[in-house]
């Protein structure tokens, strides 16, 4: 048992992160609120990124390949749904005078 | 599990300044959609990273570019033909998709490293994402299902249920704990996550429709805290920082979910509203008056020559896909001299800012949605206020029956104008099994039918007038 590398590096940015987040969403008008769900839906699939590397590198198991490669599927679907999502949304918001 | 390219470190810092950037453009309408293009070429640029970092075998890029095809193949045409009233039934699913993500992951992780001595905090965190993860995704899935009316949008309530629920999570939370104490028990593991499955569901189950804004805030945060915990894991900067902004998100969106219902968390996750209609005559108004429907005439001659309309749009629109009809109206109304506007409750609909959508797909010019804080003084000066499809948001109990459920709940002050249009397929009480005294005011015009079909009749009307 020993203390993971970076472990206090990684409290900083999680809280300095969410403080962060807390202001940015805040400052988002309510009527965009779908839009900003599906853009947070997007940034989500985040998770694409251990996908990736779990299903990349060399493993005893075939297993763990299969179970990143069904992570990738799923993050894939999110990141692209979500993003092309999102710009449809906010293709619709018009202004009168346009 | 560390990256061998060092290069990689400064990619994802550039990935993880473009997601705040993101976020923050995504304030305004003005500059959301550069917003969202900001945040699509930070998931490129991880995803780039990623595959430079190292370690990456031949048959690695293999599966990757296999899995990347298929995930590209389904989410691509799901977005291009998904109907917008479709939108919240899609971020469930999405929600889903997420959790399942991070926590197989978690479980790949797990069953690679079980044996080789993690640290303490790191199971500790693959615990805390897999259980996220899990109870997002059986949680997300059933939320799909009640919002695409699979299953019973009713909340399903049985007795005791809070005590399964709660006995489920402790378990869940209980197996998390011994697992980390103990990596090797396989037998915590699989408990963990059956627990957390299970879990998902009963937290969803006992939730009704018109709780599901705060519900698929709840789960988008939840889905971004798993990758939160994933970043810690795999002591991946951007996994934190982008999983911290997702998880904020969905937190902040709840807690003005709940502030526009005056409920606490709790309450809606484990209050069971809307299991049981209340009230009983439904053709009765409270004070025992029979309701009568008016005519589309009647309807029509209420709205000629108005100086100021105020239209109140619900989940009542959506289900019958009536926004292009409203819109309709409005125009008609515009036409002839009529100031109007649409009157947007947070909490109408199925998701945060769901009207919104809907009347922008219609053309409505987003200056003419305006706010529940910022419209209610306009109502006493509004000749007519047109009520399509919603009900407990404009319910006058809220201010004053005590013994109400909708007591303390924000509303749009319809009853302040002059007259009121309400829009209603039948008598059956809201979301909240609440008769709504509306109906039973002198001003009030209640006009029976699917809101399309009243909105489209209603155009008509004017149009042969004219």
């Amino acid at each position: 048992m020993h203390e993971p590398s970076g472990l206090i590096e990684n409290l900083f940015v999680f809280v300095l992160a969410s403080f962060l987040g807390l202001e940015l969403i805040r400052g988002v008008s309510r009527l965009l609120h779908t839009p900003l769900m599906s853009l947070t839906n997007a940034i989500a699939s985040i998770a694409i990124v251990g996908s990736l590397l779990m299903t990349g590198r060399p493993h005893e198991s075939q297993l763990i390949t299969v179970l990143g490669a069904v992570a990738i599927v799923c993050s894939t679907i999110n990141a692209v749904g979500g993003f092309l999502i999102t710009e449809r949304i906010l293709k619709m918001f018009k202004k009168r005078s346009e | 599990m560390q990256e061998t390219n060092p290069y990689v470190q400064y990619v994802y810092l550039a990935s993880a300044a473009l997601f705040i950037l993101s976020l923050k453009w995504m304030g305004q309408v003005r500059t959301a959609r550069r917003g969202n293009w900001a945040g699509t070429a930070a998931m490129v640029l991880a995803v780039l990273g990623t595959l430079i970092a190292g370690g990456i075998t031949g048959q690695g890029y293999l599966w990757i570019a296999v899995a990347l095809v298929v995930g590209a193949a389904i989410g691509t045409p799901m977005a291009i033909v998904m109907p917008m009233t479709a939108v919240p039934q899609r971020t469930a699913l999405s929600h889903a998709f997420g959790g399942l993500a991070a926590a197989l992951v978690g479980v790949a992780e797990y069953l690679e490293n079980a044996n080789s001595g993690m640290s303490t905090f790191t199971v500790g965190a693959l615990s805390v994402e897999m259980l996220l993860g899990f109870l997002t995704f059986t949680g997300s899935l059933l939320a799909f299902g009640k919002l695409q009316e699979i299953i019973t949008t009713k909340a399903v309530i049985y007795p005791g249920r809070n005590l399964v629920s709660i006995g489920t999570l402790t378990i869940a939370i209980l197996s998390a704990a011994f697992l980390t104490l103990n990596p090797a028990s396989t037998a915590a593991f699989g408990v963990l996550i059956c627990a957390s499955l299970l879990f998902g569901v009963l937290l969803i189950i006992p939730i009704g429709g018109a709780d599901m804004p705060t519900v698929i805030a709840i789960l988008n945060s939840y889905a971004g805290l798993s990758s939160c915990a994933m970043g810690f894991v795999m002591n991946n900067k951007l996994l934190i920082v982008a999983g911290a902004l997702d998880g904020t998100s969905g937190l902040i969106l709840s807690i003005v979910m709940c502030k526009a219902m005056n409920r606490s968390f709790a309450n809606v996750l484990f209050g069971g509203m809307g299991a049981t209609p209340t009230g009983g005559g439904a053709a009765k108004s409270p004070t025992g008056k029979a309701i009568v429907g008016f005519s589309i005439e009647d309807a029509k001659s209420i709205l000629q020559d108005t100086r100021s309309v105020i239209i109140v749009p619900g989940y009542g629109m959506a289900v019958a896909q009536a926004q292009h009809a409203v819109k309709e109206l409005a125009n008609v109304l515009a036409a002839q001299g009529t100031d109007v506007k649409f009157a947007i409750h947070p909490v109408a609909g199925r998701m945060p800012g769901h009207m919104n959508v809907l009347l922008s797909e219609a053309d409505v010019p987003y200056d003419q949605l305006v706010e529940m804080e910022m419209i209610n003084s306009s109502f006493p000066e509004a000749d007519v206020a047109i009520v399509v499809g919603a009900n407990d948001v404009t319910n006058p109990a809220a201010r004053t029956d005590k013994t109400s459920p909708l007591y303390g709940m924000p509303i749009l002050d319809v009853d302040k104008a002059r007259t009121v249009i309400f829009i209603k397929r039948s008598m059956n009480p809201g979301f909240a099994g609440v008769d709504n005294e509306l109906f039973g005011l002198d001003k009030t015009m209640m006009v029976f039918g699917d809101a399309k079909k009243v909105m489209t009749e209603l155009v008509a009307a004017f149009k042969a007038g004219h």
